[in-house]
């Protein structure tokens, strides 16, 4: 492997693990695509990279800019990784109801964090910083949910990987939170594989906020009604903590596969699927490692208690 | 003949279903069953139907977990012990 200059020409080219012995249907291949693997440890160091060089390129960020951004963690931590070299200011709006692990991270990295209220989820925190932004109009609001970077980087670097490591691949699934994987993907796909069949895994986190007065607060992510959104999809599923911590234990007890809960989330439809298919081959995204949730106790502690626990906790 | 299923509802709506977390109704469609909760709480309906009779934008309906969208919309049928979760959509990241 060459020597490279910066963590930052680590991120993407995440390898692909075949993990089809979890397969509940003996034809159809199931297999994961690390992006735990990269530097800040989740898929959001692409997105945070390619907002960044986009607002350089651009002019919108400047030497000693401070930015601001809504994030449940892991965009919030890519950013910050990348702030920290490049000398700008981050200030990361963070929902009090994240792991502890998260917030550390954020500090680790030198980011400010600003809370929003547990209760309104992230939701809450997204209408903080929408309203801070309008009150702060010199700081630089990249806005992950409408940056056009977001699903880019994805349409040029995570969909032609797939691609070109699985070029048999059938079926795709992710988890959908900016909808950024899922968009930028799907679009590669279909102008290069159009066949392949787009599923997105969502968890119930919309069941327990409160902070919403009525479901008009409720929140569509411009990224995901410009990139095509439910027409660019194929199926959406909740999946319940119980499902998500299950096979969060499995990747890591029958694939030593270390992973964040929502990647469990992704396995657990990605093995849905795989049921009601006759063959094909699923890729579905590992989007970050478990050790920012060890504190939940998601892989040691009784499962019972910890799928009640989970509940209160923003882990997408 | 009409089937009974039970019906998630989100805390943000429980004020207007008279605190309850969930409701047991009968339907063949999730259409069915999205008029029955409205006829016993009146106050749900502009929160989950839009003027053209359309589940609203910000409000996803799941049966079994999987969105209605791709399944029949409100034409979706529904069996006996299946389960309706209507759910604000909410951001990630
Ligand atoms: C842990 C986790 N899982 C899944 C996702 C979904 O990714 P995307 O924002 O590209 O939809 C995110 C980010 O939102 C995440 O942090």
């Amino acid at each position: 492997m060459p020597v490279v200059d910066s963590v930052l020409d680590l991120i993407g080219n995440t390898p692909v693990v075949d993990v089809s012995h979890l397969s509940p249907n003996p034809k159809v291949r199931i297999l994961a695509k690390l992006e735990s693997q990269n530097p800040a440890g989740s898929v959001k160091d692409r997105i945070a990279k390619a907002m960044i060089e986009a607002a350089e390129a651009d002019g919108t960020l400047q030497p000693g800019s401070v930015l601001l951004e809504p994030s449940s963690g892991n965009t919030g931590i890519a950013l910050a990784m990348i702030c920290r070299l490049r000398g700008y200011h981050l200030k990361i709006v963070l929902p009090e109801n994240v792991t502890s692990e998260r917030r550390q991270m954020l500090e680790a990295y030198g980011a400010e964090i600003i809370p929003s209220p547990a209760a309104e989820g992230s939701n809450g925190a997204v209408r903080l910083a929408q309203r801070l932004s309008i009150e702060h109009p010199d700081w630089v609001f990249l806005y992950q949910y409408g940056n056009e970077a977001n699903p880019t980087a994805h349409l040029t670097g995570t969909g032609p990987e797939i691609l070109a490591d699985v070029p048999d691949i059938t079926h795709f699934v992710a988890g959908l939170g900016t909808s950024g994987t899922l968009m930028g993907v799907g679009a590669y796909m279909a102008d290069h594989a159009p066949h392949v069949k787009m599923y997105a895994v969502e968890p119930p986190s919309g069941e327990h906020v409160e902070g919403l007065r009525s479901l008009d607060d409720g929140y569509v992510p411009p990224v995901f009604e410009k990139w095509g959104g439910i027409d660019a999809l194929h199926g959406k599923r909740i999946v319940r903590p119980a499902d998500s911590l299950t096979w969060t234990r499995r990747l890591v007890n029958e694939a030593g596969i270390f992973a964040g809960i929502s990647s469990g989330a992704a396995m657990a439809g990605a093995a849905k699927l795989a049921e009601r298919l006759d063959e094909g081959v699923i890729v579905f995204i590992v989007c970050d490692g478990g050790w920012k949730y060890l504190s939940t106790g998601a892989y040691t502690d009784d499962l019972e208690t910890v799928i009640d626990s989970i509940e209160d906790v923003v882990y997408f | 003949m009409s089937n009974t299923v039970n019906v998630r509802i989100p805390t943000v709506l429980r004020p207007m279903a008279g605190g309850n977390s969930s409701v047991e109704l009968a339907g063949e469609t999730v259409g069915d069953v999205v008029s029955a909760l409205v006829g016993v709480y009146p106050g749900l309906q502009e929160n989950l139907v839009d003027d053209n009779g359309s589940v609203r934008k910000f409000v996803n309906v799941y049966v079994n977990d999987e969105d209605i969208r791709f399944l029949d919309k409100l034409d979706t049928t529904v069996a006996d012990g299946d389960e309706v979760a209507i759910l604000p959509a909410v951001a990630g990241g």
